[in-house]
């Protein structure tokens, strides 16, 4: 009988939780091996192409569940592979947010000014940088026309996109072609690998048993490389420590799985779940408006038509990002865009009889796809997402070989919410409405639930042991060694894109990690530079990381 | 036919023949069916195939159902959801798509393939579907890629400041 595989850290995911994590561990001398549920692909495998088993199908996850559907990267790179890269950091007030708990949600070593300077170390890696309004698409660009036309403000959003290489194709989600997208493929997870990081696509963790000397065993599936629903055969490996960073749809539904084996988990697993209070509309243009109102012409002649070009989101209104007005009125209004297939189901034809999001109006509607443009909105909700018991295997019941499944959360919005998705829909009418620019409805949240590609929380960190299921370093509670690292341990939602704040949370849980690591008895050492190497945000965190190495 | 008659009531379309009965003729121009639903519906990877027997069944079950509601008499010759009218297929689909039905996420399913095979052509590469004239991204305006097969808009912008910045907007880009 063989012994079992053996490594010092063992990571879920390689997603920002995973491939910092991993970076750093690796570079610091200890023997990592990352598991991805999802396919490794190369930019030379990514496609322009919404055909089933492309490669938008294989590494992009979308996960019904009752209230609440989910939208995630399934791939080795993870949600950085199939992102929009939009980074801004988190503003001042959402690190004093009490959301549902009547008291502070965030540690209380955790604000902007102690984040800030890993927000610059992962601005430093990807990297991060600003944009103007060169870089600003037509539909960007057209966002911010309406926001100035009814008196607001608007901003380019920082980025992790190499502008030069762009070529607006808006394939983003089906991964980056041109390698314009500063995903991990290209930073920390080569890093990772050139520092003897072993990174296996297609093995989906199950669960996790103890091990007699306080380590744990990770016990995986294999997962088919076309059709997922299929598995051949199980494995397991031994590691003195776990990261788990396998998102905030599946990180907690791994924990609750691995109870039974492992003991009671704290009370907030796979509770507090946020959608990031995530909520689309979708507004149709009159184009003569458009240039008559607004003055705004393309080259070639068109005022806009522009809704298939484009980068994702380039252009936000962050008006409501002020820290003096009440929790649960404050939100950022984002130009973005959302492919066919699952962008444009949902859109409601405004003002429309019923059915408003199928049948012969709503055909209509598509025939003016050109001339859509698409808001996101990012309220602050309430944590009111709870998983039900997990399903048999991964995260989901999968129903296509790829992509689409059926999850256990459940997501019912309260009155807060309710309230504030009320008040961003009115605000967006306001201002594109306005002296006849367009007409515009929300997505229905009929068909399957509210719907977010930013899910967090769901195994947060917090002061609170009731209320949150990691202390400030990220270890999970009465379970020492394991380590949650991904978009579940944001506390709330952010009103902004969360990526940059994962990642800077990652970065930040490192040292502590480390430390931990060192008392297991894993040489591991901390201080590695930027994956390229630049040293100039090490030098910003020195201190920060000597206290949470405690 | 049932199936086409579903995939109709998702994005109608023009009657292939003047004695089409599963297409209603609601809509002016190639609907869901000519789109190629039902070629993407019969292909294994949405996973709804197996499915599909029984949800014709079904579909039958409740148009007979919604027709003795209503007091209708159904055309005999045809399957009973095909029967009804375009307004009839439109209210009973309604009612199976309604939160709380406990079919509910099966119609979805087959509503979002249905609306899949004309939004995206999701049963045929893209770049092809382009080529052949593929009828909903034609309508919706989708456009040609480049010869190599990909898409790309060397002008994309206004190139023009728009709006004021907000004030309290930092060295980095992002909200204070």
């Amino acid at each position: 009988m063989s012994a079992m595989e053996q490594t010092d850290v063992l990571v879920i995911g390689s997603g920002f939780g995973g491939a910092i994590t991993a970076y750093h561990l690796a570079a610091g001398g200890a023997k990592v091996t990352v598991l991805e549920r999802g396919p490794w692909l190369g930019s030379d495998e990514f496609e322009h192409d919404f055909k089933l088993g492309a490669s938008y199908t294989r590494i992009f996850d979308f996960v019904v569940g009752d209230g609440m559907s989910l939208l995630g990267g399934n791939c080795v790179g993870g949600g950085s592979v199939v992102y929009f890269a939009a980074m801004p950091r988190a503003p001042r007030f959402i690190f004093e947010r009490h959301g549902s708990i009547g008291r502070r949600m965030w540690p209380g070593a955790i604000n902007r000014d102690t984040l800030d300077p890993w927000y610059d170390r992962v601005a430093e890696a990807l990297p991060v940088h600003t944009q103007d309004w060169n870089d600003v698409t037509y539909a960007g660009g057209l966002w911010g026309a309406m926001c100035a036309h009814s008196g607001r403000t608007a901003n380019p959003v920082p980025v992790a996109i190499d502008n030069e290489k762009c070529t607006n194709c808006n394939w983003m989600m089906a991964g980056c072609k041109f390698d314009a997208k500063r995903s991990l493929l290209l930073n920390y997870l080569p890093a990772a690998l050139a520092h003897g990081a072993e990174i296996r696509p297609l093995h989906e963790v199950q669960y996790l048993t103890r091990t007699d000397d306080g380590g744990y065993v990770v016990h995986y599936e294999h997962v088919d490389e076309e059709d997922y629903r299929i598995h051949h055969g199980s494995g397991k490996i031994a590691a003195k420590m776990v990261i788990l960073a396998a998102g905030a749809g599946a990180t907690p539904v791994i924990l609750q799985r691995s109870e039974p084996h492992l003991g009671t988990m704290p009370h907030a697993v796979g509770r507090y779940f946020s959608g990031n209070g995530e909520r689309l509309n979708t507004a149709i243009l009159n184009e003569d408006r458009v240039r008559e109102v607004l003055g705004l012409d393309r080259p070639d002649g068109l005022p806009y038509g522009s809704n298939q070009i484009g980068k994702g989101p380039c252009v936000a209104n962050w008006d409501r990002l002020d820290g003096s007005l009440p929790e649960y009125s404050r939100y950022s209004l984002e130009q973005l865009y959302f492919p066919p297939g699952l962008g444009t189901i949902l859109a409601q034809v405004p003002g429309g009889a019923d059915p408003t999001w199928f049948g012969a109006e709503k055909k209509e509607l598509l025939a003016k796809w050109s001339s859509w443009l698409t808001i996101f909105q990012m309220i602050e909700d309430d944590n009111e997402g709870v998983f039900g018991p997990p399903p048999p295997t991964g995260n989901a019941n999968r129903i296509s070989q790829q992509m689409l499944g059926r999850g256990s959360l459940s997501y019912h919005p309260t009155a807060n919410t309710l309230r504030a998705w009320a008040m961003a829909d009115a605000e967006v009418k306001d201002i594109v409405e306005r002296d006849g620019l367009a007409e515009v409805a929300a997505w229905t949240n009929d068909v399957v639930g509210a719907y977010t590609v930013h899910p967090l929380a769901s195994c947060r960190i917090g002061d609170d042991p009731s209320t949150s299921a990691l202390d400030d370093r990220h270890e999970l509670r009465d379970h020492p060694g394991i380590f949650v690292t991904d978009g579940s341990a944001v506390p709330c939602a952010l009103t902004v894109n969360p990526a940059m704040t994962i990642a800077a949370l990652a970065e930040r849980s490192v040292p502590g990690i480390v430390a931990a690591a060192r008392e297991r008895g894993i040489d591991v050492r901390y201080g590695a530079p930027s994956p390229e190497g630049e040293t100039s945000a090490r030098r910003g965190t020195a201190r920060l990381a000597r206290d949470l190495a405690g | 036919m049932t199936l086409e008659a579903f995939a109709d009531t998702i994005v109608p379309g023009e009657k292939r023949s003047p004695d089409d009965r599963a297409v209603a003729g609601a809509a002016e121009g190639p609907g869901a069916v000519a789109a190629g639903a039902l070629e993407l519906l019969d292909w294994s990877a949405t996973g709804v195939t197996p499915m599909l027997g029984d949800l014709v069944r079904r579909l039958g079950e409740h148009a007979e159902a919604f027709a003795a509601g209503e007091g209708l008499t159904l055309d005999a010759s045809v399957p009973p959801f095909v029967a009804l009218t375009f307004a009839q297929r439109t209210a009973l689909v309604r009612r199976l798509l309604a939160p709380g039905h406990p079919e509910k996420e099966f119609w979805v399913l087959l509503t979002l393939f249905s609306n899949m095979a004309y939004d995206s052509a999701a049963h045929t590469e893209t770049a092809d579907a382009m080529a052949a004239g593929h009828p909903g991204l034609l309508a919706m305006g989708f456009s040609q890629p480049d010869p190599d097969g990909l898409w790309r808009f060397p002008r994309y912008s206004y190139g023009r400041p728009l709006a004021r910045l907000h004030p309290a907007t930092t060295p980095s880009g992002s909200p204070e």
